[in-house]
């Protein structure tokens, strides 16, 4: 008796944008609790004003209060309590050809929303997201920015423990950290994210680094010198030694030159404005808001002269198959193998996504389509009539 | 990204001025608290470092790590680290002597070793903690020989945060099982396997020997496993009989049910976990003590725990909570554990071999710079050493041969000889029976009334038990022969009971040390002895510190309930020490407690 069956639920089929065709697994780990509900109000005790010009003072006297001197504090194992019930694990597509099917986020609002890395991972319609406390939800993509490769989930859950943005802290060059995350997918259900420390070794750009290391991420990022990007880790929060958000641990990157492997997160100030845009709606679909219009002669892929890889699967990535000659898409330099991303800046993760984005603007209108090739990302103006 | 001029962006360089400027103040004096702690680590580091050893395989067969955790010598370290070494080796302590150790017990599957060092009766040995206690952001260390850099005899030290604790770490094969360990940053490389892990205050609470690297090469990545020192404490008396110890199956397999409860997914009808009335679908609620809500959860606690241990299960089934005791059985049949220890490696397919890549590249001390891996492993690996150089293996000193006894089913028989006259030697110090060959005659009640009396003989056994009778010819199988009835063998159970107390387990039968094993409703662990007479198997418990029999257990049949006695009460009778209190307990059920008022030790034997 040495085989003890484990939580895998296997041989569920998914897509992938990278594989479309190919079967991956789905990890359903760990148990759903409904019954437990550890959650909020065990926010950090030097809490910063919600916004605007209060903030500045109370930055300022929160600092003070918890600088050294005044009081014991905290020691890591407490702070890790704390933050603890803001992690969570994602679980989705993956599984295959050495890409893991799991990922790190962490929750930003009580209401559910949950911040991650925008990756394969999520190329799924059933993204599983599990809370600290082991309590199990299917996940909604909420929203998108490939540039920031960020993504927000939501679930359907109330009065959760999480990090607010706006009261990210920036550090600094020396500056020590802890890192949060479901590294290697050691944690199941109620286990807990692993930790580890370090310190900030450099605040720096990537795009210094084009060529050597495959990102389309081009903003600052902190460097660590905690080996904190390991599968599954992107996603997972940085704090700074109190247990307050810096930034999210950015996907695994390497580089092609001399096979080293870059520990770095992004901070959590360049993405406000994103998730902002994210939760405020404006890069969902069309056909979420009731009250949109669709024109009676909108755009259609045919009249632009796109032809997407064939729509087999639930959520087909929608990649180009070819581009017809002389066309709207062709003189704008589309090409095959294009993968889109957005439709004017609104999300749209599979073909049938992009077909229904189309259906809402008019033939005569001018509008944007955003698409990867490679590690770069291209905006494209289309106009079907020209 | 462009943005206009946010408050918070500035706010934060407000933040970042305010805070260099009162860094700098500091800089200019540390405070006390500060250095105190600095001298804290110091000192901790210090004390910790002295109990470590490096561990090197004779004729340079590779190496690794280790502990030493008690004054006269014995010392913990991984499986797979001594595996290449054989039956012993060379250690050096920080002192800069190298000392000779020999192989004392192993577990494979937990993938740790009992060694023992030779020559000194004060050893420095680490303070064992208490690795349930540790919590994830304490600050641990970890001290060893990592790319067996201590050619000077002096170990590494590397600083880190515990960043998990009760994690699962899937059997490479069906060994090297890393169950409830620790997860720590601090840097475990190659060299490190075996050596310990130590919490801020420099007690030993792990055994590290494990990290996970998949594509990264075989370097540190910031993730190692260390065996959590409880579970080696469950293990400590096993290792210390020389046997090849195994690790415990309950006999079910559990999954995660719809509502992500444990639920028992398979179970075998001859289990104890079967007889305990554990059925397929019922809930594990908890599980050694531990109340349980992942597989992981339950794995671990399977994994803590040696073969043949009794641990408290509930389960739930139809909103019925059941309470009870299980025994474990053992994880692998004894031929299958054993053909897995005499195989070529302790790391079975799909993982490489750990040491191929760094033989092949030379030089053990700068391994592979920039040359990771094409193919990552697909899990976590156990971290020997290289192998610095090839050679010779030396012959093995008089001294330490008269040490080492191979025999199969043991890494080192020596030891558990030596045990079995321990724990002998301490039980004759109650008295000596061996002249005792006569009837031995006891009366007394049944607690719940009625009267008792058994007669023991060559023989025969013959008992009285409320008005009801019972006997046993000793010269027929006393596995079909079980009364009274409902004891599950209660006269066969004396009457192994005065074969051990006349003859001792050099002549009982064929009797060996099994370890230290708990006894329910007592505290601490006893030493146990297994004997084999007839056809039936019977297991003796011993009081560590009195040397008394606590307990046996008798077995016509493994697959049976055995009869247990627990004897208490223990008084002098013709200068000899007799338990007068005996528990009787069978299956689910008390059989019987009995009270003895006289009991007589005729000395003559009668007609033999």
């Amino acid at each position: 008796m040495n085989s003890l069956t484990g939580p895998m639920n296997a041989g569920l089929k998914r897509n992938s944008r990278l594989t479309p065709a190919a079967r991956l697994g789905a990890h359903g780990a760990g148990p759903m609790d409904a019954g437990r509900n550890r959650n909020s109000g065990r926010t950090p005790a030097a809490r910063l004003a919600p916004c605007g010009a209060g903030l500045l003072g109370a930055a300022i006297l929160a600092l003070l209060l918890s600088g050294p001197g005044i009081g014991q504090a905290a020691s890591f194992s407490q702070i890790v309590d704390i933050v603890q019930p803001k992690m969570v694990k994602i679980y989705g597509a993956g599984g295959i050809q050495g890409l893991e099917s799991y990922q790190s986020g962490f929750l930003i609002s009580a209401e559910g929303h949950v911040l991650t890395v925008w990756s394969y991972v999520l190329d799924t319609d059933l993204v599983t997201v599990i809370l600290d406390d082991g309590r199990k939800y299917q996940a909604e993509l909420v929203g998108a920015d490939p540039r920031l490769e960020i993504a927000v989930l939501k679930i359907e859950a109330q009065d959760l423990a999480h990090f607010s943005l706006n009261q990210a802290v920036p550090i600094q060059a020396g500056d020590r950290v802890l890192a949060f995350s479901n590294l290697y997918g050691v944690a199941t259900g109620d286990e807990p994210s692993s930790v580890l420390h370090g310190n900030v070794a450099a605040t720096t750009s990537l795009s210094a680094r084009r060529g050597a290391f495959e990102t389309t991420y081009r903003g600052n990022v902190y460097v660590l010198d905690a080996m904190t990007n390991n599968p599954g880790a992107a996603g997972g929060a940085l704090t700074d030694r109190r247990g307050q958000l810096a930034g999210i641990l950015g996907k695994e990157l390497r580089n092609s030159l001399t096979n080293t492997w870059l520990n770095y997160a992004v901070p959590a100030a360049e993405l406000v404005p994103a998730v902002d845009d994210i939760l405020a709606g404006k890069v969902r679909p069309r056909g979420d808001d009731e009250s949109a219009r669709k024109p009676l002669d909108p755009v259609t892929l045919q009249a632009l002269g796109i032809v997407l890889v064939p729509d087999v699967l639930s959520k087909t990535p929608p990649f180009i198959d070819r581009v017809i000659r002389e066309t709207p898409a062709d003189k704008a330099g589309l090409r095959a193998d294009d993968l889109i991303l957005f439709v004017n800046d609104r999300i749209a993760s599979s073909c049938r996504a992009v077909r229904d984005e189309l259906s809402y603007i008019d033939r005569i209108d001018e509008f944007r389509l955003t698409v990867q090739r490679g590690q770069e990302l291209l905006d494209v103006v289309l106009h079907a009539e020209r | 990204m462009t943005r206009g001029l946010d408050p918070r962006r500035w706010s934060g360089w407000l933040m970042i001025l305010v805070a260099g400027m009162t860094g700098a103040a500091q800089a200019a004096e540390v405070p006390q608290t500060v250095l105190d702690a600095q001298q804290q680590r110091i000192a901790a580091i210090a004390k910790a470092s002295e109990a470590s050893i490096s561990v090197f395989a004779r004729g340079g067969g590779g190496g690794g790590s280790g502990v030493v955790v008690t004054p006269d010598g014995y010392a913990l370290t991984n499986y797979h680290v001594v595996k290449p070494a054989g039956n012993h080796m060379k250690c050096s302590m920080p002192d800069g002597n190298l000392y000779d150790a020999v192989i004392v017990g192993i577990d494979p599957t937990g993938d740790v070793a009992l060694i023992k060092l030779l020559g000194r009766e004060d050893f420095p040995a680490a303070t064992l903690g208490d690795s349930d206690s540790v919590r994830v952001g304490d600050w641990c260390f970890a001290v060893g020989n990592p790319f067996l850099l201590a050619t000077d005899f002096q170990p590494t030290v590397t600083y880190g945060i515990v960043s998990g604790v009760h994690r699962y770490q899937y059997p490479a094969g069906t060994l090297l099982e890393y169950a409830d360990c620790i997860q720590t940053d601090a840097s475990i490389n190659p060299g490190n396997s075996g050596g310990p892990l130590f919490n801020a205050a420099g007690e030993l609470i792990g055994i590290n020997g494990r990290g996970s690297f998949e594509k990264r090469g075989r370097v540190n990545v910031g993730v190692g496993y260390a065996i959590s020192i409880n579970q080696i404490k469950h293990f400590m008396g096993y290792l210390r009989s020389g046997r090849i110890v195994d690790h415990a199956t309950l006999g079910a397999t559990v999954t995660t049910g719809e509502d992500g409860q444990v639920v028992v997914s398979n179970i075998l009808s001859s289990s104890d976990a079967a007889r305990r009335g554990l059925q397929y679908a019922d809930t594990i609620v908890s599980f050694g003590g531990r109340s349980i809500s992942t597989v992981n959860g339950f794995k671990n606690v399977l994994g803590i725990f040696p073969k043949g241990w009794r641990v408290p299960l509930s389960f739930r089934r139809d909103g019925q909570r059941y309470d009870t005791y299980v025994r474990l059985a053992g994880v692998h049949a004894r031929e299958e554990l054993l053909a897995k220890v005499q195989g070529p490696a302790p790391q079975p397919e799909p993982q490489p071999k750990p040491d191929d890549g760094e033989k092949k590249e030379g030089d053990p001390q700068r391994p592979a710079p920039g040359q990771p891996r094409e193919t990552p492993p697909p899990m976590p690996r156990p971290m020997p050493a290289p192998q610095p150089h090839g050679g010779q293996a030396e012959a093995t000193p008089p001294e330490i041969a008269a040490m080492i006894q191979p025999k199969p089913g043991y890494a080192n028989y020596y030891f558990n000889a030596l045990n079995r006259t321990r724990v002998w030697d301490n039980f004759l110090r109650g008295g000596d029976f061996a002249d005792l060959d006569g009837t031995w005659l006891f009366e007394g009640d049944l607690v719940s009334g009625g009267a008792v009396q058994v007669t023991l003989e060559q023989e025969l056994a013959s008992g009285q038990f409320n008005g009801s009778a019972a006997r046993l010819d000793a010269t027929q199988d006393l596995d079909q022969q079980s009364g009274p009835q409902g004891s599950g063998g209660l006269l066969a159970a004396l009457h192994v009971w005065r074969r051990m107390l006349l003859l001792g387990p050099q002549r009982f039968g064929d009797v060996y040390y099994l370890g230290t094993v708990p006894l329910v409703g007592r505290e601490g662990l006893f030493d146990a002895f297994v004997g084999t007479h007839d056809v039936i198997e019977a297991r003796f418990m011993f009081h560590p510190e009195t040397g008394r029999l606590a307990a046996l257990e008798f077995w016509p049949d493994s697959a049976v309930d055995p009869c247990e006695v627990y004897f208490d009460d223990y008084r002098d009778v013709q200068g000899r020490m007799l338990p007068h209190h005996l528990e009787v307990r069978h299956g689910d059920s008390v059989f019987a407690e009995l009270q003895w008022k006289k009991i007589d030790l005729s000395q003559a034997a009668d007609g033999e």
